[in-house]
């Protein structure tokens, strides 16, 4: 089974990657608070990043409402937790299914009518906006104002119930990432990741080699969305405040999906390389405009805005094939 | 409540949908042409609808009497934006051209932002609190204004594709663009004027909606996402599909507003967006395809 | 002989137009079956509604002793109908070699053993030395061949090749012919194909059908079929043989 994981992959590329995991493992002993923070929202969003890519890098379905399933698993997660007591690891045998069962929404209504490209795209924003604004009217999880977990100081980390410090959700995250990690390639190197990439390259052949497109494309949709809404879950016990206006949001929706785009679809380090790359950025920006003194709504965006308008210019396939070529670590085909 | 309230309503929508619509053509446009979707098309309208506020506010200027200075301002804009950055990208896959349109947004946002602030500003006309009186029907003033000028607009547009040179040449290349080539059209150049001209389209609307809504930053995203709605229920790359759709979403909003609660309105377009997807996939005036 | 696939009475209509009227006939287990005709005569219309891709107006399908009119492409493919685009369709990014192991899947549990059965079918094709290559960077006939490969990794009982041999040199041709006789004589498959190269038809096709404006004109053996006044006058005309 490891064997099989491995197969392929360069000497040099093992030996980078077991550097970076040993790194991220040690880097809570270095870091300051802020960093861990950054950290945090790295993992989270490379983690959200692969699931992403299950979608769109494999089975070639552009979602840009992936926050649907975020806010689907944030909430039933917390308000069982504030309304029953009930914990976040057997909310979170209620999320999965919930945001599964979106997902599948979602897919049946696109699929069926093989309502592909553009419009499944606007159809998966269409659904979260749909959510943002009923989850605003539902008094359940007190609506608009918001939802709230009860908070104190935590002088331990408690990993069932997810209280604790940062640290705490760094190692839950940078664990959720590298499982992530493993499972996307141990689904790419199935029978059912072949189907995914004929289906992405082109449907039509697809079907005429037998695939049965519907169906691949529905469990795409849905293994996607059931691991995302895990994100929701850690986001929700991370936060401990929830707004459908922020959950929810289309901003969020894309935020998410920057990362894997601008690292490189359908590969499995461009989620990872592109969270690093862009919360990097961003927060190198905001530490810049901090020190020059410049205090302006929006100019940091703007200049984030600009270096991904590079980005896309000059590397059309994302950062990790041209990263790839360079240290000479693409896959070989015995 | 008596009848003549959701009446009121109603037209009210009904007009507001026509502005919405003209929006929404011009998303449509550009689409059925360039085939890329403007992922930046509601921040192009608050583009214009700042610009509207700014004249007015320094000027004076009524934003209807600008109308078309500022259709013609946008038409440059979004020309120079097709020729400059997005004809590289038309051979790209669909999700490279959309990672381009949502950086290009993000950096229209958040330059406003900058320019003006996050707070709310709108224009104050001498006709801002008139209305018609018609029967038992009132209509206020600025809707029915641009509700008006939205219809005009959107004849001018079809008149233009149908009817002149340039627009026929358009169409063509929406039909085919490696037969348009190879009759020696100039693709590039066409492209980028439909991209004008859908730019053009939304900056009217804008114009027009400055009237009705105020404006901040943030309106943008919110507005590309109604297009998008507008569009897929009227039948992509349908110009009359678009009207219709406009209508339609503005109807709904506007009833929904008074029935429910006016913060809830927009589900229920999207509600009908789903509806339309489960019962009519092609949309309102689109066409089913070949087979 | 059975009939592997025997077409009944099929129509399709398209708006207005006719492509394929009333038409009928059977290709028997193991034979080379051709269909040719001018374009637009419905001839790739008939073959997507072999392939599933629309039902007929009327009429029935029958491959194997079950209809199958109407059913979906990846159901036919199941059935046990393998397929080439006249318009080639390998998946660009990807191998060679993966894009056959996706044909191979239809019937391989693990991608261990459809990689085995992929890279026999790659030899079979003189595709084996490329199998690293994305097949974006193909040339037109590798891009052709290896449609064949695709389609022959789902182990089909019936070969549907739609104008595989057009833009191809005449040594090409020839090599294509070739092993597609080599797999016929070997392994028993039945193919069905549509072409206009009368070279490549002439050498491989036991029978021949013949359409125009969507109905058999003319229909059996090749000698027979070319020398028939009603072909020669409306589809082979001036073309030398």
């Amino acid at each position: 089974m490891i064997g099989r994981l491995i197969d392929g992959v360069p000497a040099r590329g093992l030996i980078l990657l077991g550097l970076l995991m040993v790194a991220a493992l040690v880097a809570p002993l270095f870091a300051s608070d802020y960093i861990l923070t950054v950290l945090i929202l790295i993992f989270y969003f490379a983690y959200i990043g692969q699931a992403w890519n299950i979608m769109m890098g494999f089975a070639g379905q552009l979602s840009l409402g992936h926050a649907l399933y975020v806010g689907l698993g944030a909430y039933t997660a917390a308000s069982l937790y504030v309304h029953f007591g009930i914990g976040p690891w057997l909310g979170l045998l209620v999320a999965v299914p919930i945001a599964v069962a979106a997902g599948a929404f979602i897919g049946f209504l696109a699929f069926r009518f093989r309502v592909g490209g553009v419009y499944f795209a606007i159809l998966t924003i269409a659904v979260a906006e749909f959510a943002r604004v009923g989850f605003d009217h539902l008094s359940w999880t007190a609506g608009s104002s918001g939802l709230f977990l009860p908070v104190k100081q935590y002088a331990t980390n408690d990993l069932w119930s997810l209280r604790g410090r940062p640290v705490m959700f760094y190692y839950l995250l940078l664990a959720a990432t590298a499982l992530a990690f493993v499972g996307c390639r141990a689904l790419l190197k199935s029978r059912m990741g072949y189907f995914w990439l004929a289906i992405r390259e082109d449907e039509e052949a697809a079907r005429s080699a037998g695939i049965d497109t519907f169906r691949y494309k529905m469990i795409a949709v849905m293994i996607s969305a059931g691991m995302t809404s895990f994100a929701g879950v850690v986001y929700a016990f991370y936060y401990n405040n929830l707004f459908p206006e922020q959950v929810f949001h289309i901003s969020r929706s894309i935020e998410m999906i920057l990362a894997p785009i601008v690292g490189g679809i359908g590969t499995l380090f461009g989620p990872v390389l592109g969270a690093f790359l862009l919360t990097g950025m961003a927060e190198t920006l905001t530490g810049t405009l901090a020190a020059l003194g410049v205090d302006i709504p929006g100019a940091k965006q703007v200049f984030y805005g600009i270096c991904l308008l590079a980005v896309i210019v000059a590397l059309p396939d994302g950062v990790w094939p041209w990263v790839a070529r360079r240290l000479g670590l693409t896959e070989r085909n015995k | 409540m008596p009848l003549e309230i959701y009446l009121n309503v109603a037209i009210g929508g009904v007009l507001t949908g026509l502005v919405y619509g003209l929006m929404a053509l011009g998303l449509s446009v550009i689409f059925g042409v360039v085939r890329v979707v403007n992922f930046a098309h509601g921040e192009m309208m608050t583009i214009a609808m700042y610009i509207a506020v700014t004249l007015f506010s320094a000027f004076h200027l009524d934003p209807l009497v600008m109308l078309v200075p500022i259709a013609a301002v946008l038409f440059v804009f979004g020309y120079a934006l097709q020729k400059a950055l997005i004809n590289p990208f038309i051979t790209r896959p669909e999700h490279s051209q959309f990672l381009l349109l949502v950086a290009v947004a993000i950096i229209m946002v958040n330059v406003l932002l900058i320019l003006f602030g996050p707070d709310a500003q709108n224009v104050q006309t001498s006709y801002s609190y008139d209305s018609f009186q018609i029967g038992p029907v009132i209509v206020d003033a600025t809707k029915a204004y641009a509700g008006l000028a939205a219809i005009v607009v959107a004849v001018m547009l079809f008149a233009f594709f149908q009817y002149t040179h340039i627009g026929t040449a358009i169409r063509a290349c929406a039909d085919s663009y490696t037969g348009a080539l190879v009759v020696g059209l100039d693709v590039k150049h066409l492209y980028a004027l439909t991209f004008g001209l859908g730019a053009a389209c939304v900056g009217a609307a804008g114009v027009m909606l400055v009237l009705i809504v105020d404006v901040t930053p943030p309106l943008g995203p919110a507005y590309t996402l109604l297009a998008f709605v507008i569009v897929i229920t009227g039948g992509l790359g349908s110009m009359p599909g678009a009207l219709i759709g406009g209508v339609l979403i503005g109807l709904t909003e506007a009833m929904a507003g008074l029935l429910f609660t006016p913060s809830a309105k927009s589900m229920f377009a999207f509600g009908i967006l789903v509806l339309v997807l489960l019962f009519r996939p092609q949309g309102i005036m689109g066409k089913r395809s070949a087979s | 002989m059975t009939a592997l696939l025997s077409v009944d009475n099929i129509s399709k209509r398209f708006r207005g137009l006719l492509a394929v009227d009333k038409l009928s006939f059977e290709v028997p287990q193991g034979q080379i079956f051709a269909v040719i005709g001018p374009n637009g005569a419905g001839k790739t219309t008939l073959f997507n509604m072999i392939a599933g891709v629309f039902a007929p107006n009327s009429g029935g399908i029958t491959f194997a002793g079950e209809r199958i009119d109407g059913l979906s492409p990846d159901k036919i493919c199941r059935r046990g109908i393998g397929r080439t685009f006249q318009i080639v369709r390998p998946f660009p990014a990807l191998t060679v070699e993966d894009n056959v192991i996706v044909g191979a899947l239809l019937h391989c549990q693990g991608v261990d053993d459809a990689r085995v059965h992929a890279l026999d079918v790659l030899r079979r094709l003189d595709l084996y030395d490329k199998r690293t290559q994305r097949a974006s960077g193909l040339t037109l006939p590798d891009r052709k061949r290896l449609e064949v490969a695709r389609a022959l990794a789902t182990d089909p009982k019936l070969l549907l090749l739609d104008e595989v041999m057009a833009g191809l040199r005449p040594t090409e041709t020839d090599r294509m012919v070739s092993i597609l006789q080599e797999l016929n004589r070997d392994t028993g498959l039945t193919i069905l194909l549509i072409e206009h190269v009368m070279r490549a038809v002439m050498a491989l096709a036991a029978q021949i059908l013949v359409l125009h404006h969507g109905a058999a004109i003319a229909e059996g053996a090749p000698e027979q079929v070319v020398r028939d006044p009603a072909v020669i006058h409306s589809y082979l005309g001036a073309e030398d043989i």
